[in-house]
Protein backbone atom coordinates (compact mmCIF):
# COMPACT_ATOMS: atom_id res chain seq x y z
CA UNK A 1 0.00 0.00 0.00
CA UNK A 2 2.75 2.41 1.01
CA UNK A 3 4.84 1.35 -1.97
CA UNK A 4 1.92 1.96 -4.30
CA UNK A 5 1.37 5.41 -2.77
CA UNK A 6 5.04 6.23 -3.13
CA UNK A 7 4.98 5.11 -6.76
CA UNK A 8 1.87 7.16 -7.52
CA UNK A 9 3.52 10.31 -6.12
CA UNK A 10 6.78 9.62 -7.92
CA UNK A 11 5.01 8.95 -11.18
CA UNK A 12 2.90 12.11 -10.83
CA UNK A 13 5.95 14.25 -10.20
CA UNK A 14 7.76 12.56 -13.09
CA UNK A 15 5.03 13.28 -15.63
CA UNK A 16 4.67 16.83 -14.31
CA UNK A 17 8.36 17.34 -15.08
CA UNK A 18 8.46 15.46 -18.36
CA UNK A 19 5.33 17.03 -19.85
CA UNK A 20 6.98 20.41 -19.34
CA UNK A 21 5.00 22.42 -21.88
CA UNK A 22 1.68 21.12 -20.71
CA UNK A 23 2.56 21.67 -17.05
CA UNK A 24 3.68 25.24 -17.69
CA UNK A 25 0.43 25.99 -19.55
CA UNK A 26 -1.67 24.49 -16.75
CA UNK A 27 0.26 26.33 -14.05
CA UNK A 28 -0.05 29.58 -15.99
CA UNK A 29 -3.83 29.30 -16.33
CA UNK A 30 -4.26 28.31 -12.70
CA UNK A 31 -1.98 31.16 -11.70
CA UNK A 32 -4.29 33.60 -13.49
CA UNK A 33 -7.30 32.11 -11.73
CA UNK A 34 -5.77 32.27 -8.26
CA UNK A 35 -4.42 35.76 -8.88
CA UNK A 36 -7.81 36.95 -10.10
CA UNK A 37 -9.67 35.53 -7.12
CA UNK A 38 -7.11 37.03 -4.72
CA UNK A 39 -7.44 40.40 -6.45
CA UNK A 40 -11.21 40.23 -6.09
CA UNK A 41 -10.77 39.52 -2.39
CA UNK A 42 -8.43 42.50 -1.97
CA UNK A 43 -10.74 44.70 -4.03
CA UNK A 44 -13.52 43.68 -1.66
CA UNK A 45 -11.30 44.93 1.19
CA UNK A 46 -10.84 48.30 -0.53
CA UNK A 47 -14.58 48.64 -1.12
CA UNK A 48 -15.39 47.75 2.49
CA UNK A 49 -12.88 50.33 3.66
CA UNK A 50 -14.38 53.02 1.45
CA UNK A 51 -17.90 52.21 2.59
CA UNK A 52 -16.88 52.13 6.25
CA UNK A 53 -15.09 55.43 5.78
CA UNK A 54 -18.20 57.03 4.31
CA UNK A 55 -20.45 55.57 6.98
CA UNK A 56 -18.08 56.83 9.65
CA UNK A 57 -18.82 60.37 8.49
CA UNK A 58 -22.57 59.99 8.96
CA UNK A 59 -24.21 60.61 12.31
CA UNK A 60 -27.37 62.08 13.78
CA UNK A 61 -27.73 64.58 16.56
CA UNK A 62 -30.47 64.87 19.14
CA UNK A 63 -31.00 68.38 20.50
CA UNK A 64 -32.58 68.84 23.89
CA UNK A 65 -34.70 71.72 25.11
CA UNK A 66 -32.79 74.46 26.80
CA UNK A 67 -34.20 73.80 30.23
CA UNK A 68 -33.69 70.05 30.28
CA UNK A 69 -31.53 68.83 33.14
CA UNK A 70 -28.27 67.04 32.50
CA UNK A 71 -29.42 63.99 34.48
CA UNK A 72 -32.39 63.54 32.17
CA UNK A 73 -30.22 63.88 29.10
CA UNK A 74 -27.80 61.29 30.51
CA UNK A 75 -30.76 59.03 31.16
CA UNK A 76 -31.69 59.22 27.47
CA UNK A 77 -28.05 58.64 26.59
CA UNK A 78 -27.94 55.43 28.66
CA UNK A 79 -31.11 54.15 27.07
CA UNK A 80 -29.93 54.88 23.56
CA UNK A 81 -26.59 53.20 24.31
CA UNK A 82 -28.52 49.99 24.98
CA UNK A 83 -29.82 49.80 21.40
CA UNK A 84 -27.74 47.19 19.59
CA UNK A 85 -27.59 49.26 16.39
CA UNK A 86 -25.77 52.10 18.17
CA UNK A 87 -22.01 52.09 17.82
CA UNK A 88 -21.06 55.32 19.56
CA UNK A 89 -22.82 57.97 21.56
CA UNK A 90 -21.45 61.26 22.85
CA UNK A 91 -22.98 63.86 25.10
CA UNK A 92 -22.13 67.44 24.20
CA UNK A 93 -23.13 70.04 26.76
CA UNK A 94 -24.07 73.62 25.95
CA UNK A 95 -20.70 74.89 27.14
CA UNK A 96 -18.76 72.36 25.18
CA UNK A 97 -20.54 73.15 21.97
CA UNK A 98 -19.88 76.85 22.47
CA UNK A 99 -16.23 76.06 23.07
CA UNK A 100 -15.98 74.00 19.91
CA UNK A 101 -17.79 76.67 17.92
CA UNK A 102 -15.55 79.48 19.14
CA UNK A 103 -12.49 77.37 18.54
CA UNK A 104 -13.53 76.59 15.00
CA UNK A 105 -14.58 80.08 13.94
CA UNK A 106 -12.13 82.11 16.00
CA UNK A 107 -10.82 83.74 12.83
CA UNK A 108 -14.26 84.64 11.58
CA UNK A 109 -14.75 88.04 13.14
CA UNK A 110 -18.30 88.56 12.01
CA UNK A 111 -19.51 85.36 13.65
CA UNK A 112 -17.60 86.05 16.85
CA UNK A 113 -18.97 89.54 17.09
CA UNK A 114 -22.56 88.45 16.62
CA UNK A 115 -22.07 85.80 19.26
CA UNK A 116 -20.85 88.45 21.69
CA UNK A 117 -23.72 90.71 20.72
CA UNK A 118 -26.10 87.95 21.72
CA UNK A 119 -24.66 87.92 25.23
CA UNK A 120 -25.74 84.35 25.94
CA UNK A 121 -25.08 80.76 24.86
CA UNK A 122 -27.44 80.10 21.94
CA UNK A 123 -26.64 76.42 21.64
CA UNK A 124 -28.66 73.45 22.81
CA UNK A 125 -27.20 70.43 24.59
CA UNK A 126 -27.10 67.44 22.30
CA UNK A 127 -26.29 63.76 21.89
CA UNK A 128 -24.25 62.73 18.92
CA UNK A 129 -25.12 59.21 17.78
CA UNK A 130 -23.31 56.91 15.39
CA UNK A 131 -24.83 53.65 14.19
CA UNK A 132 -22.99 50.65 12.79
CA UNK A 133 -24.63 51.00 9.41
CA UNK A 134 -26.28 53.86 7.55
CA UNK A 135 -29.51 51.89 7.23
CA UNK A 136 -29.89 51.71 11.02
CA UNK A 137 -30.43 55.40 11.69
CA UNK A 138 -34.13 55.13 10.95
CA UNK A 139 -34.75 52.78 13.82
CA UNK A 140 -32.61 54.86 16.20
CA UNK A 141 -34.57 57.98 15.32
CA UNK A 142 -37.77 56.06 15.73
CA UNK A 143 -36.71 54.91 19.20
CA UNK A 144 -35.99 58.49 20.27
CA UNK A 145 -39.31 59.78 19.04
CA UNK A 146 -41.23 57.20 21.03
CA UNK A 147 -39.15 57.51 24.18
CA UNK A 148 -40.76 58.34 27.56
CA UNK A 149 -38.53 61.39 27.83
CA UNK A 150 -39.39 62.64 24.38
CA UNK A 151 -40.82 65.88 25.78
CA UNK A 152 -37.32 67.12 26.64
CA UNK A 153 -36.16 66.56 23.07
CA UNK A 154 -36.19 69.65 20.89
CA UNK A 155 -35.50 67.84 17.63
CA UNK A 156 -33.76 64.92 16.01
CA UNK A 157 -31.98 65.94 12.87
CA UNK A 158 -32.50 62.56 11.25
CA UNK A 159 -35.30 63.86 9.05
CA UNK A 160 -33.12 66.59 7.62
CA UNK A 161 -30.38 64.13 6.86
CA UNK A 162 -32.66 61.31 5.88
CA UNK A 163 -32.28 61.67 2.09
CA UNK A 164 -28.48 61.62 2.32
CA UNK A 165 -28.42 58.72 4.76
CA UNK A 166 -30.84 56.71 2.68
CA UNK A 167 -28.92 57.40 -0.46
CA UNK A 168 -25.71 56.30 1.20
CA UNK A 169 -27.22 53.12 2.53
CA UNK A 170 -28.60 52.39 -0.93
CA UNK A 171 -25.21 52.97 -2.54
CA UNK A 172 -23.41 50.73 -0.06
CA UNK A 173 -25.87 47.89 -0.51
CA UNK A 174 -25.67 48.30 -4.30
CA UNK A 175 -21.89 48.33 -4.30
CA UNK A 176 -21.88 45.22 -2.13
CA UNK A 177 -24.37 43.41 -4.32
CA UNK A 178 -22.77 44.34 -7.64
CA UNK A 179 -19.34 43.50 -6.25
CA UNK A 180 -20.53 40.09 -5.11
CA UNK A 181 -22.19 39.24 -8.44
CA UNK A 182 -19.16 40.50 -10.33
CA UNK A 183 -16.78 38.46 -8.17
CA UNK A 184 -18.83 35.28 -8.39
CA UNK A 185 -19.19 35.55 -12.16
CA UNK A 186 -15.50 36.15 -12.70
CA UNK A 187 -14.59 33.36 -10.31
CA UNK A 188 -16.87 30.91 -12.13
CA UNK A 189 -15.41 31.87 -15.51
CA UNK A 190 -11.89 31.49 -14.16
CA UNK A 191 -12.62 28.10 -12.62
CA UNK A 192 -14.17 26.86 -15.87
CA UNK A 193 -11.13 27.96 -17.86
CA UNK A 194 -8.78 26.17 -15.49
CA UNK A 195 -10.97 23.08 -15.50
CA UNK A 196 -10.98 23.00 -19.30
CA UNK A 197 -7.23 23.41 -19.50
CA UNK A 198 -6.72 20.39 -17.29
CA UNK A 199 -9.35 18.49 -19.25
CA UNK A 200 -7.53 19.18 -22.50
CA UNK A 201 -4.24 18.14 -20.92
CA UNK A 202 -5.74 14.82 -19.90
CA UNK A 203 -7.44 14.44 -23.29
CA UNK A 204 -3.97 14.55 -24.82
CA UNK A 205 -2.95 11.68 -22.60
CA UNK A 206 -5.97 9.45 -23.27
CA UNK A 207 -3.84 7.05 -25.32
CA UNK A 208 -1.50 6.57 -22.36
CA UNK A 209 -4.44 5.98 -20.07
CA UNK A 210 -5.75 3.23 -22.33
CA UNK A 211 -2.29 1.59 -22.41
CA UNK A 212 -2.14 1.64 -18.64
CA UNK A 213 -5.53 -0.03 -18.52
CA UNK A 214 -4.46 -2.70 -20.99
CA UNK A 215 -1.42 -3.71 -18.97
CA UNK A 216 -3.67 -4.26 -15.99
CA UNK A 217 -3.30 -1.11 -13.90
CA UNK A 218 -6.17 -0.56 -11.48
CA UNK A 219 -8.19 2.63 -11.80
CA UNK A 220 -6.58 4.18 -8.74
CA UNK A 221 -3.12 3.39 -9.97
CA UNK A 222 -3.92 5.26 -13.19
CA UNK A 223 -5.83 8.11 -11.59
CA UNK A 224 -3.33 8.68 -8.78
CA UNK A 225 -0.49 10.25 -10.76
CA UNK A 226 -2.89 12.58 -12.59
CA UNK A 227 -4.33 13.77 -9.30
CA UNK A 228 -0.83 14.32 -7.93
CA UNK A 229 0.03 16.22 -11.10
CA UNK A 230 -3.05 18.43 -10.63
CA UNK A 231 -2.13 19.03 -7.01
CA UNK A 232 1.45 19.92 -7.91
CA UNK A 233 0.24 22.35 -10.58
CA UNK A 234 -2.08 23.91 -7.98
CA UNK A 235 0.69 24.20 -5.39
CA UNK A 236 3.17 25.73 -7.82
CA UNK A 237 0.55 28.23 -9.03
CA UNK A 238 -0.33 29.15 -5.45
CA UNK A 239 3.32 29.75 -4.52
CA UNK A 240 3.96 31.94 -7.58
CA UNK A 241 0.69 33.78 -7.13
CA UNK A 242 1.45 34.50 -3.44
CA UNK A 243 4.80 35.97 -4.38
CA UNK A 244 3.26 38.13 -7.09
CA UNK A 245 0.42 39.31 -4.86
CA UNK A 246 2.76 40.29 -2.03
CA UNK A 247 5.15 42.06 -4.41
CA UNK A 248 2.36 43.92 -6.23
CA UNK A 249 0.72 45.01 -2.98
CA UNK A 250 4.07 46.14 -1.56
CA UNK A 251 4.75 48.44 -4.51
CA UNK A 252 1.16 49.49 -5.14
CA UNK A 253 0.38 50.30 -1.52
CA UNK A 254 1.99 53.78 -1.31
CA UNK A 255 0.42 54.81 -4.62
CA UNK A 256 -3.01 53.60 -3.58
CA UNK A 257 -2.71 55.49 -0.31
CA UNK A 258 -2.55 58.74 -2.27
CA UNK A 259 -5.90 57.95 -3.90
CA UNK A 260 -7.54 56.46 -0.81
CA UNK A 261 -6.05 58.16 2.25
CA UNK A 262 -5.87 55.95 5.31
CA UNK A 263 -6.00 52.68 3.41
CA UNK A 264 -2.75 50.76 3.47
CA UNK A 265 -3.10 47.86 1.06
CA UNK A 266 0.03 46.02 2.15
CA UNK A 267 -0.94 46.21 5.82
CA UNK A 268 -4.41 44.97 4.90
CA UNK A 269 -2.78 42.03 3.12
CA UNK A 270 -0.46 41.32 6.05
CA UNK A 271 -3.33 41.37 8.53
CA UNK A 272 -5.19 38.90 6.31
CA UNK A 273 -2.15 36.94 5.14
CA UNK A 274 -3.27 33.65 6.62
CA UNK A 275 -6.61 33.65 4.85
CA UNK A 276 -5.01 34.88 1.61
CA UNK A 277 -2.26 32.26 1.57
CA UNK A 278 -4.43 29.39 2.75
CA UNK A 279 -7.12 30.47 0.30
CA UNK A 280 -4.69 30.48 -2.59
CA UNK A 281 -3.37 27.04 -1.73
CA UNK A 282 -6.85 25.67 -1.21
CA UNK A 283 -8.08 27.06 -4.53
CA UNK A 284 -5.02 25.73 -6.36
CA UNK A 285 -5.05 22.24 -4.94
CA UNK A 286 -8.82 21.76 -4.98
CA UNK A 287 -9.06 23.06 -8.54
CA UNK A 288 -6.20 20.85 -9.72
CA UNK A 289 -7.38 17.72 -7.98
CA UNK A 290 -11.08 18.04 -8.82
CA UNK A 291 -10.48 18.90 -12.45
CA UNK A 292 -8.21 15.88 -12.81
CA UNK A 293 -10.66 13.54 -11.11
CA UNK A 294 -13.57 14.70 -13.26
CA UNK A 295 -11.58 14.84 -16.50
CA UNK A 296 -10.08 11.39 -16.14
CA UNK A 297 -13.35 9.71 -15.26
CA UNK A 298 -14.48 9.22 -18.83
CA UNK A 299 -11.25 7.53 -19.88
CA UNK A 300 -11.44 4.97 -17.12
CA UNK A 301 -14.77 3.46 -18.06
CA UNK A 302 -14.27 -0.07 -19.52
CA UNK B 1 -8.42 -8.17 -23.10
CA UNK B 2 -12.15 -7.49 -22.82
CA UNK B 3 -11.69 -4.16 -24.55
CA UNK B 4 -14.53 -4.79 -26.96
CA UNK B 5 -17.56 -7.00 -26.62
CA UNK B 6 -18.18 -9.75 -29.20
CA UNK B 7 -21.44 -9.27 -31.12
CA UNK B 8 -22.07 -12.98 -30.67
CA UNK B 9 -20.42 -15.83 -28.83
CA UNK B 10 -18.43 -15.86 -25.62
CA UNK B 11 -14.79 -15.58 -24.59
CA UNK B 12 -13.39 -17.66 -21.76
CA UNK B 13 -10.19 -17.30 -19.81
CA UNK B 14 -9.51 -19.83 -17.08
CA UNK B 15 -13.11 -21.08 -17.34
CA UNK B 16 -14.53 -17.63 -16.78
CA UNK B 17 -16.67 -15.72 -19.25
CA UNK B 18 -14.71 -12.48 -19.32
CA UNK B 19 -17.64 -10.37 -20.44
CA UNK B 20 -19.68 -11.46 -17.44
CA UNK B 21 -16.91 -10.50 -15.06
CA UNK B 22 -17.15 -7.43 -12.84
CA UNK B 23 -15.28 -4.51 -14.38
CA UNK B 24 -13.27 -4.09 -11.22
CA UNK B 25 -11.85 -7.60 -11.73
CA UNK B 26 -10.61 -6.89 -15.25
CA UNK B 27 -7.24 -5.39 -14.24
CA UNK B 28 -6.42 -8.60 -12.37
CA UNK B 29 -7.32 -10.67 -15.44
CA UNK B 30 -5.19 -8.48 -17.68
CA UNK B 31 -2.19 -8.98 -15.43
CA UNK B 32 -2.29 -12.69 -16.23
CA UNK B 33 -1.99 -12.02 -19.95
CA UNK B 34 0.96 -10.42 -21.68
CA UNK B 35 -0.03 -8.42 -24.75
CA UNK B 36 2.04 -7.29 -27.74
CA UNK B 37 0.34 -4.86 -30.13
CA UNK B 38 1.01 -3.94 -33.73
CA UNK B 39 1.50 -0.29 -32.72
CA UNK B 40 3.61 -1.20 -29.64
CA UNK B 41 1.52 0.90 -27.21
CA UNK B 42 4.43 2.06 -25.11
CA UNK B 43 4.04 4.95 -22.67
CA UNK B 44 5.79 7.82 -24.48
CA UNK B 45 6.80 9.70 -21.35
CA UNK B 46 8.50 6.70 -19.78
CA UNK B 47 11.87 5.18 -20.69
CA UNK B 48 12.23 1.58 -21.90
CA UNK B 49 13.15 0.55 -18.37
CA UNK B 50 10.18 2.39 -16.84
CA UNK B 51 7.76 0.99 -19.42
CA UNK B 52 8.68 -2.52 -18.40
CA UNK B 53 8.90 -1.67 -14.70
CA UNK B 54 5.37 -0.17 -14.87
CA UNK B 55 3.84 -3.63 -15.25
CA UNK B 56 5.73 -4.86 -12.21
CA UNK B 57 4.65 -1.80 -10.24
CA UNK B 58 1.07 -2.54 -11.21
CA UNK B 59 1.52 -6.09 -9.92
CA UNK B 60 2.87 -4.74 -6.65
CA UNK B 61 6.43 -6.04 -7.04
CA UNK B 62 9.08 -4.61 -4.73
CA UNK B 63 11.71 -2.14 -5.92
CA UNK B 64 14.31 -4.82 -5.40
CA UNK B 65 12.52 -7.26 -7.71
CA UNK B 66 12.15 -4.54 -10.34
CA UNK B 67 15.86 -3.71 -10.15
CA UNK B 68 16.65 -7.40 -10.60
CA UNK B 69 14.15 -8.50 -13.28
CA UNK B 70 13.95 -5.56 -15.69
CA UNK B 71 17.64 -5.56 -16.73
CA UNK B 72 17.40 -9.32 -17.11
CA UNK B 73 14.47 -9.17 -19.52
CA UNK B 74 16.06 -6.26 -21.40
CA UNK B 75 19.04 -8.54 -21.87
CA UNK B 76 16.77 -11.27 -23.25
CA UNK B 77 15.33 -8.93 -25.91
CA UNK B 78 18.79 -7.50 -26.64
CA UNK B 79 18.18 -3.94 -25.44
CA UNK B 80 20.33 -3.79 -22.32
CA UNK B 81 22.05 -0.67 -23.64
CA UNK B 82 18.80 1.15 -24.45
CA UNK B 83 17.25 0.97 -21.00
CA UNK B 84 17.17 4.75 -20.55
CA UNK B 85 15.89 5.63 -24.01
CA UNK B 86 12.39 6.93 -24.51
CA UNK B 87 10.20 5.14 -27.11
CA UNK B 88 10.64 8.00 -29.56
CA UNK B 89 14.39 7.44 -29.47
CA UNK B 90 14.01 3.79 -30.50
CA UNK B 91 13.45 2.18 -33.92
CA UNK B 92 10.27 0.23 -34.70
CA UNK B 93 11.95 -3.11 -34.09
CA UNK B 94 13.42 -1.90 -30.80
CA UNK B 95 10.09 -0.56 -29.64
CA UNK B 96 8.45 -3.89 -30.38
CA UNK B 97 11.16 -5.67 -28.41
CA UNK B 98 10.48 -3.36 -25.46
CA UNK B 99 6.80 -4.25 -25.82
CA UNK B 100 7.65 -7.95 -25.79
CA UNK B 101 9.86 -7.47 -22.74
CA UNK B 102 6.93 -5.74 -21.06
CA UNK B 103 4.60 -8.59 -21.96
CA UNK B 104 7.13 -11.05 -20.61
CA UNK B 105 8.30 -9.43 -17.40
CA UNK B 106 5.61 -10.78 -15.08
CA UNK B 107 5.80 -14.33 -16.48
CA UNK B 108 2.22 -14.47 -17.73
CA UNK B 109 0.52 -17.73 -18.64
CA UNK B 110 -0.45 -16.43 -22.08
CA UNK B 111 1.09 -13.89 -24.42
CA UNK B 112 -1.29 -12.40 -26.94
CA UNK B 113 0.62 -11.00 -29.91
CA UNK B 114 -1.69 -9.07 -32.21
CA UNK B 115 0.11 -8.51 -35.52
CA UNK B 116 3.40 -7.84 -33.73
CA UNK B 117 5.35 -7.63 -36.99
CA UNK B 118 2.77 -5.65 -38.97
CA UNK B 119 4.86 -2.46 -38.92
CA UNK B 120 8.30 -4.05 -39.20
CA UNK B 121 10.76 -4.85 -41.99
CA UNK B 122 11.72 -8.50 -42.73
CA UNK B 123 14.89 -8.39 -40.56
CA UNK B 124 13.08 -7.13 -37.50
CA UNK B 125 10.18 -9.47 -38.23
CA UNK B 126 12.46 -12.47 -38.11
CA UNK B 127 14.05 -11.26 -34.83
CA UNK B 128 10.66 -10.79 -33.19
CA UNK B 129 9.39 -14.21 -34.27
CA UNK B 130 12.56 -15.87 -32.97
CA UNK B 131 12.03 -14.10 -29.67
CA UNK B 132 8.43 -15.30 -29.45
CA UNK B 133 9.55 -18.84 -30.26
CA UNK B 134 12.06 -18.75 -27.42
CA UNK B 135 9.41 -17.49 -25.04
CA UNK B 136 7.14 -20.33 -26.13
CA UNK B 137 9.90 -22.87 -25.57
CA UNK B 138 10.27 -21.60 -22.01
CA UNK B 139 6.66 -22.66 -21.36
CA UNK B 140 4.42 -19.69 -22.12
CA UNK B 141 1.48 -20.07 -24.49
CA UNK B 142 1.84 -17.58 -27.35
CA UNK B 143 -1.18 -16.65 -29.43
CA UNK B 144 0.07 -14.92 -32.56
CA UNK B 145 -2.38 -13.17 -34.86
CA UNK B 146 -0.90 -12.47 -38.28
CA UNK B 147 -1.54 -12.26 -42.01
CA UNK B 148 2.09 -13.04 -42.83
CA UNK B 149 2.24 -16.19 -44.93
CA UNK B 150 5.99 -16.61 -44.50
CA UNK B 151 5.79 -16.57 -40.72
CA UNK B 152 2.99 -19.13 -40.56
CA UNK B 153 4.60 -21.52 -43.00
CA UNK B 154 8.02 -21.31 -41.36
CA UNK B 155 6.66 -21.96 -37.87
CA UNK B 156 4.76 -25.17 -38.59
CA UNK B 157 2.66 -24.86 -35.42
CA UNK B 158 -1.04 -25.10 -34.66
CA UNK B 159 -2.91 -22.75 -37.00
CA UNK B 160 -6.46 -21.53 -36.41
CA UNK B 161 -7.95 -19.75 -39.42
CA UNK B 162 -10.70 -17.19 -38.96
CA UNK B 163 -12.97 -15.99 -41.70
CA UNK B 164 -15.62 -13.33 -41.13
CA UNK B 165 -15.30 -13.82 -37.41
CA UNK B 166 -15.76 -17.60 -37.54
CA UNK B 167 -13.25 -20.41 -37.05
CA UNK B 168 -13.02 -22.18 -40.40
CA UNK B 169 -9.95 -24.39 -39.77
CA UNK B 170 -7.98 -25.60 -36.79
CA UNK B 171 -4.93 -27.71 -37.74
CA UNK B 172 -2.26 -29.17 -35.47
CA UNK B 173 0.54 -28.41 -37.96
CA UNK B 174 -1.01 -25.88 -40.28
CA UNK B 175 -0.02 -23.88 -43.34
CA UNK B 176 -1.22 -20.57 -44.69
CA UNK B 177 -3.98 -21.25 -47.18
CA UNK B 178 -6.24 -18.87 -49.05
Amino acid sequence: MFTAFKRVIKSGWQSFRRNGGLSVATVFIMLMVIFLITSLYLLGGVTQFLIADLEEKVDISVYFKEDSSESNILKVKDEVAKIPEVKEIEYISKEEILDRFSQRYKDNQLLMESLQELGMNPFLPSLNIKAWQASQYGSVANFLENNSLKNIIEKVDYHERKPIIEKLSQITSNVNRVGLIFSITLAIVAVLVAFNTIRLAIYNLREEISIMRLVGASNWFIRGPFIIQGAIAGLVSAVISSLIVFAVCYFLSPKLEIVIPGFHLFNYLISNYLIVILGQFAIGVILGVFSSVIAIRRYLQV
Amino acid sequence: MAEEKPTRGRIFFEDQDIHKMKKSRLPRLRRKIGTVFQDYKLLPSKTAFENIAYVMEVMGASDKEIERDVPEVLEVVGLADKANNFPLQLSGGERQRVAIARALIHRPEVILADEPTGNLDPYNTSDIIKLLLRINELGTTVILATHNKGIINSLGRRVITLENGKVVRDEEKGKFRL
